[in-house]
């Protein structure tokens, strides 16, 4: 399947989230984040079952710059992780939005996708305007 | 608080879309197109880097030499033209007020010679305060502050010297490691020095401001088909990093002592005498408590600037009492990166002397997670002899 990023919501920390019908949120950082990033060298995951919450830290992913954390779009817990992302974090400079998946969460309050930008919103906040 | 200032090249940075931050003072490019792909350009070809935030002081006057002498912790008397040495400025405890490259040059004019400091960006002021009380007791001795009316340019890397000759031609053949030459660059008056902060062969170069432009276009001419890239100040720190090199507020301030830091090679005592040195007599004879060391880390989490190094023995022996960290520390990181060129994550550190053993281990407290590392030898990186 292939995630088309202009029908996820993003924070406004950079990260998405696409929702399925059964109520799983999936969720990434955006092509933008990994442009500014740049040179990505390690990727802290969180581990299945533990429950994360909207606006909070879910783990961190290391430049050679520096250390940024990963927020978490929604609340909920975490039934799927990505786990072989941090061996190729190229990845998320090619698909970001398919292939880079971080997390795959489920939701605890569906109307927190609500205070999420869409698409537009998030490009408007991206080019500073 | 200060305004932000720019160099002779911020506008051509912010022309190519660099990723601009104020860097003491100055609005420098940290990284163009990012910090890997330009490391590994300048220790496979050539980096071209604006380092004219550096600060540039000239003293002249008969006795420069002797206010030098009297302020730097290596011999400046002996310094002939065309010479360049690496020193420290000292506290009269031997604490370490900055490190810089003193150079002894020839007047334009041909009266003789002057003498120019090159001092960190950020600690140009401090220093220049430092100097006024001592430049009062040297009436005859000018120090003039030319940072702002110069540029400063640094080409490094195996193809550095090579993208130079067509421009500067004689005036770089047989210019030793070391050595500078005041020097002509299309009519225009240029100071060119074999020396660097990158742990590659290459050139720092000095114009007016106005030339500057010029001379960083022509330079990225001449090296386009060898492959010359612009590099910001972020590959310009993992560059140092590898090459083993101290930065100011990292690895030296003013409580580290000179031997402690490794630096005792910058360091002349012999019938000298010198802000500092009395103390530094009895700091080279008395072991310091912590000594610099390198680590390679394992993993891809790179330790930084302030992760405690911590003593695996002692943190075995702890059990479970994690909060206790304090207690099983050996030492502190002073800097730390991905290594492009190693590929892994390295740092330098301040660790307890008798725990410092080279091929030793240590856990790193890295944002609360433990992760191994060796303690090992620097540099990191040495460039193949050329």
């Amino acid at each position: 399947m292939t995630i088309d990023p202009k029908a996820l919501r993003y924070a406004a920390t950079h990260e998405w989230v696409s929702v399925d019908s059964s109520g799983v949120g999936t969720v990434g950082i955006s092509a933008f984040a990994v442009e500014e990033l740049t040179d990505l060298v390690f990727m802290a995951l969180p581990k299945v079952g533990v429950a994360v919450v909207a606006g909070e830290e879910f783990g961190e992913v290391e430049s050679v710059k520096a250390v940024s954390p990963l927020y978490s779009p929604i609340s909920g817990e975490v039934i799927e992780v990505h786990t072989s992302l941090p061996d190729q974090l190229e990845i998320l400079g090619s698909d970001p939005y398919t292939q880079g998946w971080i997390m795959k969460v489920k939701l605890s309050s569906p109307s927190e996708l609500d205070s999420l930008m869409d698409f537009d919103a998030y490009q408007k906040q991206c080019s500073g305007s | 608080m200060a305004t932000i200032s720019s160099t002779p090249l911020t506008q051509w940075h912010r022309s190519q879309n660099a990723r601009m931050a104020d860097f003491a003072g100055y609005d420098m490019p940290i990284q163009y197109s990012g910090i890997v792909f330009e490391h590994i350009a300048t220790r496979t070809a050539a980096g071209l880097f604006d380092i004219s935030h550096m600060g540039r002081l000239r003293f002249e006057g008969p006795r420069a030499d002797q206010l030098l002498d009297h302020v730097l912790t290596r011999r400046v008397l002996d310094m002939k033209n065309g010479q360049v040495r690496y020193s420290l400025i000292c506290n009269e405890e031997g604490g370490v007020l900055d490190d810089v490259l003193v150079s002894c040059l020839e007047s334009p004019s041909g009266r003789g010679e002057y003498f120019l400091l090159v001092v960190n960006a950020s600690n140009r002021d401090k220093i220049v305060r430092w100097l006024q009380p001592h430049l009062a007791d040297f009436p005859d001795v000018t120090m003039t502050d030319v940072t702002d009316q110069t540029a400063m340019i640094a080409i490094q890397g195996p193809k550095a010297m090579e993208i130079c000759k067509p421009l500067f031609q004689s005036s770089i053949e047989n210019l030793g490691y070391y050595k500078s030459r005041v020097t002509q660059q299309m009519g225009k008056p240029t100071i060119i020095s074999r020396t660097g902060y990158t742990g590659e062969d290459g050139l720092e170069l000095i114009v007016k401001a106005e030339d500057a432009m010029r001379v960083w276009e022509n330079i990225l001419l001449s090296g386009r088909d060898l492959g010359v890239t612009p590099v910001g100040l972020g590959a310009r720190d993992t560059l140092r990093l590898e090459a083993g090199m101290p930065l100011y507020g990292h690895e030296l301030d003013e409580t580290v002592n000179p031997y402690q830091a490794d630096l005792g090679f910058a360091v002349s005592l012999k019938e000298r005498s010198f802000i500092g040195s009395e103390a530094m007599t009895s700091l080279q004879s008395t072991p310091s408590k912590q000594k610099r060391v390198g680590l390679l880390i394992e993993g891809m989490r790179a330790a930084r600037q302030g992760a405690a190094v911590l003593d695996p023995d002692l943190l075995a022996s702890d059990s479970a009492d994690s909060t206790n960290a304090g207690s099983t520390s050996i030492g502190l990181v002073t800097s730390g990166s991905h290594s492009p060129t190693l590929n892994r994550p390295i740092a330098m550190a301040y660790i307890d002397r008798f725990k410092s053993a080279i091929g030793s281990k240590v856990v790193i407290d890295v944002r609360g997670a433990k992760v191994q590392a060796e303690i090992c030898s620097y540099p990191f990186y040495t460039r193949k002899s050329t």
